[in-house]
């Protein structure tokens, strides 16, 4: 393999870790407050479907558009989170079974099939995309400058969404009350902390990151809508959660990493390298996450887990 | 907690409130995919009537149901069986793909033994296959603790992608390769006659061999939890590891074995998808009919008992049925996943409403609870 190989799968690897970050961020708030979401997969296809459709029938700027697109996603992420986080924090249905009860109504065969075919969006290509901005100017920079300075402002945001994150995560009373009801409930509820707002408002925030993530495939990533597009991206994205030990920046990291894992199949496949069958790099992503997930998992890495304490369990004051 | 909604833990579930919530669950549910159809400018009503007589009363329509209820009785099984030990095991679309490489290889390998052996080979074939796919979630979770949901729904990946080399991209030994028209069309071997399973013909009306042996299955399988050691160390894994590992049950062999008991009947799935019906290995059918997925919402609907699990199996297959012979413009195939997860949103918070008493937070202490029945309305 040459440099430019290498440098066409890193370029590539950007794109297609995009969508890891920014549901993988949504989910770690998510979980970081003590819920399991395991819906991303179906609220990124909402989060894809109603962004694409808005793309096509709206007319317009495209810019405009494409804001309006973008608040669709978030809106449609946000609307699947609702329905989880009423069942799981209000009548407090198991997180596990109402998370995969949303993969299911929305996902492939479900909601977001049923919305691409009501309103007819399906097989055409899209007439509105996110195209690459030359940032700074730096475009022709070695190396740098196709990697960081000429990707398109879906990502630039993805990339202020991260620090965004950490900053309200490590830095803010908010996020530390976040991470104190993802402990310990009882004790943060004791402190006067709101346990069911907390939980109700980074459940939504998950499902619009979720659905933002899904916007990305239709807007930018591959601009045209097919069942199923987002092909276990959002799984990946939750996996993605664990082994980064709930950490943003260790987060962003794998995120690039399992891009680079599903940019190789495609880059080698344009420039006709077959060394291994094509469904061997298909398979890769999802491979290496069952390793990475048993790696993450080792008596080495739990001495530095960061699960939060009261992930998946509901909490009342009642029953204590 | 402080949200407007009180809700407490009923000391006994009156008896008349098990059944009455399912039923009133379902209404509600079809009241609801009712507002879509609306919304979308289909009629519910006349929707609803074409689905009955597309699921049951038409010609061959409950042949049809079958045929759809059988692999979901599988996998409705599977995770009915994992989850009642809380491993959840959402493999089981995998473990039904290597189930039925599994059970075509051996079809096509033993082709010429004795028709019941024959049967028997491909349905052990089967499970084996699935039961090996299941062991490495399980394997897992016992010694590693990895989450067994990720791992399993991964591998769901990988063994879909597996299938599609064997037939598409290699020559294997699944692919027909005799006809020069196959390199064109690639397609998998096809099984000789003897390995096609015998179904029960009464009339017009055909019963496959393999929902047959699924119901033997799910009746082994609630003896199995309800009467025997086995079934009482799954349950008590399930609600408290801590005193599992306490009394002495070996946790992690537990994990693994229920998890590839599993996986075995996710197999068979894949079985009896040859033997039954395709007597070929159809990758892209197989991927297509994501039965092991509806297979959880089998399992959650039965509220992972095996016997609810044969009637629920019916009734999703019949609806899964509906949707495929109504499938155009006025029906999309979409529609059927989103009806079965507004079933399952009402059926599972239905489900905590008949355990638990829920009613407005008043400010007084004393206050009388609002009796469940009245809350279900306000909720809904």
């Amino acid at each position: 393999m040459n440099s430019n190989v290498v440098l066409a799968v890193l370029v590539s690897a950007i794109s297609f870790g995009t969508p890891l970050v920014v549901a993988g961020l949504g989910e770690l708030l998510t979980e970081r407050s003590g819920v399991l979401n395991l819906g991303v997969e179906g609220m990124m296809l909402m989060g894809a479907v109603t962004a694409f459709c808005v793309s096509q029938k709206m007319h317009g700027p495209a810019g405009l558009i494409l804001l309006l697109a973008v608040l669709a996603s978030l809106v449609a992420g946000g609307a699947m989170a609702l329905i989880h986080a009423f069942l799981t924090i209000t009548i407090r249905v198991n997180q596990i079974v109402s998370g995969l009860a949303i993969t299911i109504f929305a996902g492939i065969i479900g909601l977001s099939s049923y919305l691409g075919q009501v309103w007819n969006i399906g097989g055409v290509a899209g007439r509105h995309q996110f195209n690459s901005i030359d940032l700074l100017g730096w475009k022709n920079v070695p190396i740098l400058g196709p990697l960081l300075f000429n990707q398109d402002a879906f990502v630039y945001a993805s990339w202020v969404l991260v620090v965004a994150v950490m900053y309200y995560l490590y830095r803010t009373r908010p996020g530390l009350y976040l991470r104190a009801v993802g402990e310990n409930p009882a004790a943060a509820d004791a402190m006067g902390i709101n346990v069911t707002a907390y939980r109700y408002i980074h459940t939504l925030i998950g499902g619009a990151f979720a659905g933002l993530a899904g916007a990305y495939f239709t807007l930018a990533l591959a601009p045209i809508w097919t069942d199923g597009l987002t092909a276990g991206m959002g799984w990946i994205a939750i996996a993605l959660v664990i082994f980064a030990f709930w950490r943003p920046d260790l987060l962003v990291l794998g995120a690039y990493l399992f891009g680079v894992f599903s940019a190789l199949g495609p880059t080698l496949q344009t420039r006709n390298i077959t060394v291994l069958p094509s469904e061997f790099y298909s398979a890769l992503p999802f491979l290496m996450t069952v390793i990475a997930l048993a790696a993450a998992s080792t008596s080495w890495a739990n001495r530095r887990i960061g699960t939060p304490a009261s992930l998946g369990i509901p909490y009342t004051r009642e029953e204590g | 907690m402080t949200g407007p909604l009180r809700i407490e833990r009923r000391l006994n579930t009156p008896g008349w409130l098990k059944f009455a919530v399912p039923i009133a669950s379902l209404f509600l549910a079809a009241i609801i995919t009712g507002i879509l159809l609306l919304a979308t400018g289909h009629n519910p009503f006349s929707t609803y009537h074409q689905m009955y007589s597309a699921a049951v009363t038409s010609d061959g329509a409950l042949s049809a149901t079958f045929v759809y209820a059988t692999p979901m009785l599988f996998t409705g099984l599977c995770a009915a069986f994992a989850f009642r030990m809380r491993t959840y095991n959402i493999g089981g679309e995998g473990q039904l793909y290597m189930g039925a490489v599994g059970a075509s290889a051996t079809g096509l390998v033993l082709g010429d033994w004795p028709r019941p052996l024959l049967i028997i080979a491909m349905v052990l074939g089967g499970a084996l296959a699935g039961m090996v796919w299941a062991a490495i979630p399980a394997l897992l979770r016992a010694y590693l603790r990895t989450n067994e949901i990720l791992t399993s729904l991964m591998l769901n990946y990988v063994a879909g992608f597996f299938m599609y080399y064997l037939i598409y991209d290699s020559d294997s030994y699944w692919r027909d390769l005799s006809t020069p028209g196959a390199s064109v069309f690639p397609t998998g071997k096809t099984l000789v006659p003897a390995a096609s399973w015998p179904g029960i013909t009464i009339g017009t009306f055909v019963l496959p061999m393999g929902f047959v042996l699924g119901v033997g299955l799910a009746v082994s399988l609630l003896f199995l939890i309800r009467s025997t050691r086995y079934g009482f160390e799954m349950r008590v894994v399930g609600d408290s590891p801590q005193a599992a590992n306490y009394s002495g049950i070996r946790t992690k062999r537990k994990i693994v074995s229920v998890m590839a008991i599993s996986g075995g009947i996710a197999g068979i799935a894949g079985s009896s998808q040859i033997g039954d019906f395709g007597h070929v290995l159809d990758p892209r059918g197989l991927q297509q009919a994501q039965y092991g997925y509806t297979g959880i919402v089998v399992a959650a609907l039965a509220l992972y008992n095996p016997l609810a699990v044969v009637i629920v199996s019916l009734f999703i297959g019949g609806l899964t049925n509906a949707g495929f012979a109504l499938e155009g413009p006025s029906f999309p195939t979409g529609l059927v996943g989103t009806m079965e997860g507004i079933i399952l949103f009402t059926v599972l918070g239905g489900e905590i409403l008949a355990r638990y008493r829920i009613g407005l937070r008043h400010r007084a202490v004393a206050s009388t609870p609002v009796s469940a029945v009245t809350a279900t309305k306000a909720a809904s």
